[in-house]
């Protein structure tokens, strides 16, 4: 039972954090490079942009479900299990997700990538 | 890529690496925590090392949003992926977790996978973004 529970909170955890990564990416992309907005207009613009976004908060708030979901999965299984799975397996969701919503050039190099990262999943989920 | 952006991804690697660290370190004094029980979890908020792993993350966090002010959401993930390694190695060393030959294995294809990642440009130009650098 506990090796199902930890894999519901991978499953969960994985969804999550793809998409608070997506909203997350989709916010960072609308309000510009943090660095070159402190410099040209100080902090408090780059502080009033950040929290002015409703789509980093959609971000904020999947991140948070997927960091309660890997809360719990960690008091179950090894870090070492639930860290990279839960890490690569967003990778994966992440991809498709940047592909579909944010139109992120995603070419064959980035697949095999994909690719290789699910073989190094398993690799670590069955030894 | 600048040295302040290279030095960005590195803070998104260190402050990953060790705030999970702290937070399974903290998880493993609280215990298992059943379904019924989910509450409990806000009780495991008091735990010092829970704690500090929530700081670190805050720290994560930030670096995370600025390193994707500058650069692709496909990008980021990969560049950062050496996290993983650092995060094996804390819990091997730290942690005292047993991490098989075959575990080894898993997380070199997975640096060597998201390393082939890392080789490509950092961002995607599209019109009407805020940010107009590209490139590696």
């Amino acid at each position: 039972m506990r090796v199902l529970y930890t894999w519901v909170c991978i499953a969960i955890t994985v969804c999550a954090a793809a998409a608070g990564d997506v909203f997350l990416a989709l916010a960072m992309r609308r309000i510009g490079d943090l660095g070159e907005l402190r410099k040209q207009h100080g902090f408090r613009a780059v502080l009033g942009r950040v929290l002015g976004s409703s789509a980093l908060f959609c971000g904020i708030f999947f991140m948070a479900v997927a960091f309660f979901s890997n809360l719990v999965g960690l008091s179950w299984a090894d870090l070492t299990l639930m860290g990279p799975a839960s890490a690569a397996l967003t990778f994966v969701t992440n991809a498709l997700g940047a592909k579909l919503f944010l139109h992120e050039n995603v070419d064959r190099r980035r697949w095999i990538a994909t690719i290789f990262v699910c073989l190094g999943v398993l690799l670590l989920t069955r030894s | 890529m600048t040295l302040r952006k290279y030095l960005v991804l590195l803070a998104v690697v260190a402050f990953g690496a060790t705030g999970d660290t702290f937070l399974a370190r903290g998880m493993k004094q609280v215990g298992s925590i059943d379904v019924q029980h989910l509450p409990y979890l806000l009780h495991a908020l008091l735990n010092p090392w829970v704690f500090v792993g929530i700081f670190c993350l805050l720290g994560f966090m930030w670096s995370y949003m600025t390193a994707l002010s500058f650069a692709d959401l496909t990008f980021v993930l990969p560049a950062t992926a050496v996290g993983y390694v650092v995060m094996a190695l804390l819990g091997r060393f730290w942690l005292h977790e047993h991490i098989s030959p075959l575990r080894w294995l898993g997380i070199a294809l997975i640096v060597g996978g998201v390393g082939l990642v890392a080789g490509g440009p950092s961002r995607t130009e599209h019109p009407g973004d805020s940010s107009s650098e590209g490139g590696q």
